[in-house]
């Protein structure tokens, strides 16, 4: 499966929950299939999915998921000790690992090569990381969410995008109303 | 006066009560500060980067963000500030050591020293110098105007301002 399949399954489960989506082709996709009040699209800033997503979390109540990619991840390593030292059992944090900068034109990442983005979100200690193949993410994902426990998911799956248009909803206005959902 | 609790007492003041740190030696007594403060939830972030995206995070789920750092860190944050802080328009006020100023022991100090004003200004940031203790009498108008305007906000704390580097 690529990504744009994968946000099309998981899309259900995400609906009524914070979702931090990833800049580019993800916050593109995810804004095609099912754009909503609760989704905080990241129109740039690679890397910080993670962090914005975390700051959410630990301010508030409500599940948050940020949705990462593994270049994202790959540039802001230094997250996964700050969310693993700070622990909050609201946050789930789901990597879609293509193995590639898909946004740029699929040019390969390490973490398709000898890294493990899994064995080191648990060398920095976080303690629930579950690495999963793309077809199997819904039910693994769902759990992460109902459970009361703080989770990074690692889905491994193909590389490849779809074409699409960008988000032209302005910035503010995207903020303005993810800021609405969180009081709702 | 103790500055580093004048500028804590600032932050809680402002209800200020999310801060992200990365340390410099001129702000170890502000960083233990915040960190003894109940109301203040303390997040050491490893990038100054990571920290502002921890901090828009924070704002948008309804704290009132600041992050504490060394004016190096404006070389690791311009992206940050220009496509998330101020893209989306979100308020954040950064308390910055300004490091390579007078009294300044550190030759290499010197050099992000002499851009750190122009990079701010070339990035319309409002921006405050902190070179006299009486001057932090200002730090609560700017908490203020920060929270007004929805803006970053710089508060460069030179050597001068935290009483030199002692014997080294
Ligand atoms: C500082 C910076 N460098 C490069 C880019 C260009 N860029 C945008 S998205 C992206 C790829 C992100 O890859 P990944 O996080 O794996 O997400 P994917 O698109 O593969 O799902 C890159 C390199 C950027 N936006 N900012
Ligand atoms: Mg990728």
């Amino acid at each position: 499966m690529i990504r744009s399949e994968i946000l099309k399954e998981i899309a259900p489960i995400i609906r009524d929950h914070l979702v931090v989506c990833n800049i580019g082709l993800p916050s593109q996709e995810l804004h095609l299939i099912d754009d909503q009040p609760t989704n905080f699209y990241m129109l740039g800033t690679m890397g910080l999915s993670s962090s914005i997503g975390f700051g959410l979390a630990l301010s508030q109540d409500k599940p948050v998921i940020s949705i990462d990619g593994d270049g994202s991840v790959l540039t802001n390593l230094g997250t996964l000790p700050t969310i693993a030292n700070n622990e909050t059992g609201n946050y789930t944090l789901l990597i879609i690992d293509n193995g590639s900068y898909g946004s740029t034109g699929d040019q390969p990442t390490y973490a398709g090569q000898k890294t493990s983005l899994a064995a080191v979100a648990v060398a920095c200690g976080c303690e629930n990381v579950i690495e999963v193949q793309d077809k199997d993410l819904g039910p693994v994902l769902q759990a992460a969410i109902d459970s009361d426990e703080m989770t990074v998911i690692v889905c491994k799956c193909d590389s490849g995008n779809i074409k699409l248009p960008v988000i032209t909803l302005d910035p503010v206005v995207i903020r303005h109303r993810f800021m609405e959902a969180v009081k709702s | 006066m103790n500055i580093d609790k004048k500028i804590v007492d600032d932050f809680v003041a402002n209800e200020i009560s999310f801060v992200t740190t990365v340390p410099c030696k001129q702000l170890a007594g502000v960083i233990q500060e915040v960190e003894e403060r109940d109301s203040i939830f303390h997040i050491p972030s490893n990038k100054e980067d990571e920290g502002m995206g921890l901090c828009a995070g924070a704002f948008m789920g309804g704290k009132r963000p600041a992050i504490i750092m060394q004016n190096t860190a404006i070389g690791v944050t311009i992206n940050t500030l220009a496509t998330l802080t101020q893209f989306y328009r979100m308020p954040l006020p950064m308390i910055i050591s300004y490091r390579g100023e007078l009294r300044e022991p550190v030759a290499c100090q010197v050099e992000m020293a002499v851009h750190t004003k122009a990079l701010l200004a070339q990035m319309n940031i409002p921006t405050y110098h902190f070179h006299w203790q009486s001057d932090v009498k200002e730090f609560d108008n700017i908490l203020k105007y920060t929270f007004m305007c929805n803006k970053p906000v710089a508060i460069l704390t030179d050597a001068n301002f935290w009483g030199g580097y002692g014997d080294q």
